[in-house]
């Protein structure tokens, strides 16, 4: 077992992921995932690694391609107008079933934006982000902890089920210190026969692609992907249940916005108020089965983002809107304070007693 | 005598190419040199987007498609990770020299240690003929129906001579197909390009100025012509950058 140490969400994703058997990070420089990247540069060289800033977000996206295809994980890392520039690169590691990690450590927008944290990178992470029909596996870390945890568990699935996995924290995640105990060394062996190694004359060669002119070929692809997206549904979400057994109203918050959350669920309850708490993890697959549970239990539901309500969709898509769903949010780099969330689970416990 | 047989490293499959475009001839010096080295077991080719798209169909070894103009930033990617093998990109103007610039630059100034084959024809060809960042002077594409006005489209961009400037390239040079003579250079600039990979001594271009007879709207053999009388007066061949050689050390 490890022992626990300080340190920031983005030294802990770097440190998981090297521990995780990625020797390989392409980054290009912004604001507020800087640490990451200064990480790896710092680490890479010491342990046969490679770091390589990259002339653009669209440059390393295409290097974590060309590594995938080889068959060794591999990273990159940025925030929200740098993954908007990587989203090319991503849909063709999607279109060619390639596994590989991506990092949004997501900072206000549209545009430039801010440089403060925010959720509303959640449409682009979940619903797939680049041109075409795909999705990403998409893990939501609250805690540095979790951020060391999830970036294990991102390169375990996507190696898994051949497919580029996304953590998307915020810059508060980012840049908060917490304990953290790190990973083990990772032992994980997957066989890919697919990778292109150089078939050294021993067999027929290898093509990393997603290019088929034919329709019918290109159909086929899209279903066969479909069938695997059905069994990651079936099986990988995760969530967190917090007092929800009693519960007649739940909150959804994830990330940073699930720890506000927490308080004012427990402030709530000092005031006799049954709130409860489910946080996805797993944004893709989004947790709909305890959702679609809690529906036929709670009164309403009080969706908690740092967005202008992006995720509040998929919480009326799970429950059917069976019950009310209100918004909770903040924009821009705010964040919701947890009086503030309190405020909305009294509106709605009000508004239905 | 001359002997002359299909390389073993090119498949079976049939070329697309238009008939009388010098892509057959190239994708030939290619895998020439890769047969003659011994490399095909380690070989690993980044096709483009652009009429050699498919020319992962064509060769034997493995193969990556790259998005259009990423295949030197993906070829950095796969030698990064596979140091030991032969990585090369196979790329048209509007690829390398247009969408794909940055990464191309990139890459020379890192001296990556890939080889790019750089098929400079001055038009796009899969799209059916439009305006390239290498389209001479005056030329009718089909997005400059007037002839290439340089006061609104600009000039074109000779980028074997620009990416001569940086430091860090090992070789650059300008070979053409269009009569046997240029086509046996080219094939000594595209093995040496290779045999600089094996060695070591990192990135090496060659820029191949090549026809394409159907969206030049000229028959093969008039096309093959319009070369030597507008495109190599416009793109002098020759060696733009071989640091070895300027060092004074062995090829």
């Amino acid at each position: 077992m490890s022992e626990k140490v300080l340190m920031k969400g983005n030294e802990a994703i770097a440190e998981a992921a090297i521990r995780a058997g990625c020797r390989h990070y392409f980054g290009y420089p912004i604001t507020p995932q800087t640490e990451l990247a200064a990480y790896m540069a710092k680490r890479m060289p010491k342990i046969g690694g490679v770091f390589l800033q990259a002339e653009s977000e669209v440059a390393a996206i295409n290097m974590v391609y060309g590594v995938a295809g080889t068959g060794l994980r591999v990273m990159t890392s940025s925030s929200s107008p740098g993954v908007s520039l990587k989203q090319e690169g991503i849909s063709y590691i999607a279109g060619a079933d390639l596994p590989a990690l991506i990092v949004n450590v997501q900072r206000g927008g549209p545009g430039l934006g801010g440089i403060q944290p925010s959720q509303s990178d959640y449409f682009q992470a979940t619903k797939g982000g680049g041109h075409g029909d795909y999705h990403l596996i998409v893990l939501a870390p609250s805690s540095v902890q979790e951020m060391a945890d999830m970036t294990v568990l991102a390169f375990d699935l996507a190696d898994k089920y051949r497919m580029p996995a996304m953590l998307l924290a915020d810059g508060t995640m980012g840049q908060m210190m917490e304990p953290v105990v790190l990973p083990e060394p990772s032992t994980s062996t997957v066989e890919k026969p697919w990778a292109i190694t150089g078939t050294k004359m021993q067999r027929e060669h290898n093509c990393i692609n997603s290019l088929y002119l034919q329709s019918g070929d290109l159909e086929r692809t899209n279903f066969e992907r479909f069938e695997k997206y059905k069994v990651i549904e079936e099986n990988e979400a995760l969530y967190e249940e917090f007092m929800m057994d009693d519960a007649e109203y739940c909150v959804v918050a994830f990330g940073i916005a699930a720890r506000v959350s927490k308080n004012a669920v427990v402030a709530a309850r000092e005031k006799g108020l049954k709130v409860g708490m489910i946080r996805p993890i797993t944004l893709w697959p989004f947790p709909k089965k305890p959702l679609a549970a809690a529906a036929d239990k709670v009164k309403g539901f009080v969706s908690v983002e740092l967005s202008m309500g992006q995720m509040i969709e998929d919480v009326k898509l799970a429950t059917e809107c069976k019950k009310p769903v209100v918004l909770c949010n903040r924009a821009g780099g705010m964040i919701p304070s947890p009086e503030e969330v309190l405020a909305s689970i009294e509106k709605m416990a009000g508004g239905n007693n | 005598m001359v002997v002359f047989e299909k390389p073993k490293s090119l498949t079976d499959a049939p070329l697309h190419y238009c008939p009388g475009c010098t892509h057959g001839i190239i994708h030939t010096l290619v895998a020439q040199a890769i047969d003659e080295l011994g490399i095909e077991g380690t070989t690993i080719g980044v096709a483009p987007v652009g009429c050699s798209v498919l020319a992962y169909n064509y060769f034997k070894f493995d193969m990556a498609e790259a998005a259009h103009g990423r295949a030197p930033a993906v070829a950095t990617g796969i030698k990064r990770a596979l140091p030991e093998n032969i990585v090369f990109t196979y790329q048209g103007d509007g690829d390398l020299a247009s969408i794909g610039m940055a990464e191309t630059v990139h890459a020379a100034t890192r001296n990556e240690n890939i080889t790019v084959i750089f098929v400079n024809n001055a038009i796009y060809g899969m799209t059916g003929g439009q305006m390239a960042p290498t389209s001479l002077p005056g030329q009718v594409t089909q997005t400059s129906p007037y002839g290439r006005d340089t006061s609104t489209a600009g000039f074109p961009i000779r980028v074997s001579e620009m990416l001569a400037t940086l430091d860090g390239p090992e070789y650059i040079t300008r070979v053409a197909v269009n009569n046997v003579k240029n086509v046996r250079n080219a094939k000594k600039a595209i093995k040496k390009a290779f045999e600089n990979q094996i060695n070591g001594k990192g990135f090496s271009l060659v820029e191949v100025i090549s026809s394409c007879p159907t969206n030049w709207g000229m028959t093969p053999q008039k096309a093959l012509e319009w070369i030597d009388e507008n495109m190599i007066p416009y793109y002098p061949l020759g060696v733009y950058k071989d640091r070895s050689a300027e060092k004074g050390e062995e090829a």
